[in-house]
């Protein structure tokens, strides 16, 4: 039995970066379902929920009202529901110290987020083509760095 | 009194499958006679409940034959890059289609249509885990692990462990060292 499709979320408050976000997946080979979230809290009252459809990779953007990425990732990585979850920060731009900082506290993976559709489509691509290997090969997620 | 039935066997079939896989819970949408899509993530346990049920009825899951030889290629991959015992001293094209008795265009298409990916960037994938592994588990140095991987030199190691992770073998070690201990400090 194969599971044939990814499921993908993104919180992130800005609308036309959501809106950028979804396209940018619609023409992947892989099928994927992306769901997305107008801040930290709205995405953590759904992770939250008891009927969630846990996302296999979440992207975050670290400046978000209310609650920003770091918060979210600090909660994901205090529980064990989420263990499985492969985290994306997905941000404008930040310092060296900042972007190793995300990684020691756990996230997966780092974008700085690219300034036109064709970069952004290629890199939302290789992100997801190597999660789909790490996912499909039970390969150990604790070693799974990747930055773009 | 006899009495004779008439049966429709593929409606009978259906019902069937139907009446498990609601029984079990399973959210599915019927594609074609003896196929069906199911629209959520089964667990390894669910899965086995479900081939379990089906058993009663003589009902099998049928494993996709190409994700069976997928799976070989894989396996193959797997111990070449992380036995050390299995020494490979062709080109790993060679060695695959010897080991699996198909030609490498035949597997090579065949991966890259089921897992999104090439065989050859699987394998990079696949030695660059192995050197992680080594960075973090044994006190090795650079130089040791790319002859351990069989790299030409470190620097060949080094731009195919930054290209294909974004971050140095260095850094990487780095930020796990610092996670150890930030998660230690945490809990």
């Amino acid at each position: 039995m194969q599971e044939d499709y990814i499921n993908i979320a993104l919180a992130d408050d800005d609308e036309d970066d959501r809106m950028f976000f979804t396209d940018a997946f619609e023409d992947l080979k892989i099928k994927s379902k992306v769901n997305t979230f107008n801040d930290g809290v709205y995405l953590m009252d759904y992770l939250n929920s008891e009927d969630a459809l846990l996302p296999n990779v979440l992207f975050l953007d670290l400046n978000m009202p209310r609650k920003s990425g770091l918060e979210c990732l600090k909660e994901i990585k205090q529980n064990p529901k989420f263990k499985d979850i492969a985290i994306a920060i997905y941000s404008t731009s930040a310092s060296e110290e900042d972007i190793e900082n995300t990684f020691v506290q756990g996230a997966n993976i780092y974008i700085k987020k690219p300034s036109d559709f064709k970069t952004l489509k290629k890199v939302l691509s290789d992100v997801v083509t190597i999660n789909w290997q790490y996912h499909t090969n039970n390969m150990n997620k604790d070693n799974f760095l990747l930055r773009f | 009194m006899t009495l004779f039935f008439k049966f429709n066997f593929n409606l009978l079939c259906q019902k069937i499958l139907d009446e498990v896989l609601t029984d079990q819970g399973i959210n599915y949408k019927v594609i074609a006679f003896g196929e069906i899509e199911v629209l959520e993530k089964l667990s390894k346990q669910r899965q086995q409940e479900l081939q379990q049920a089906l058993e009663a009825y003589h009902i099998e899951v049928v494993e996709n034959q190409k994700s069976i030889l997928v799976q070989k290629i894989k396996d193959t991959i797997i111990d070449m890059v992380f036995n050390e015992d299995t020494t490979v001293n062709v080109k790993s094209s060679v060695y695959l289609a010897d080991a699996l008795g198909h030609s490498y265009g035949y597997l090579s298409n065949l991966f890259s249509e089921v897992t999104y990916t090439s065989i050859e960037h699987f394998i990079i994938l696949q030695k660059i885990e192995h050197a992680k592994q080594l960075i973090i588990k044994e006190d090795l140095s650079l130089t040791e692990i790319a002859f351990r991987l069989n790299y030409s030199s470190v620097a060949h190691l080094s731009t195919q462990f930054k290209n294909t992770t974004g971050i140095t073998p260095s850094a990487f070690q780095r930020i796990i060292a610092k996670r150890r201990e930030f998660n230690q400090n945490n809990n």
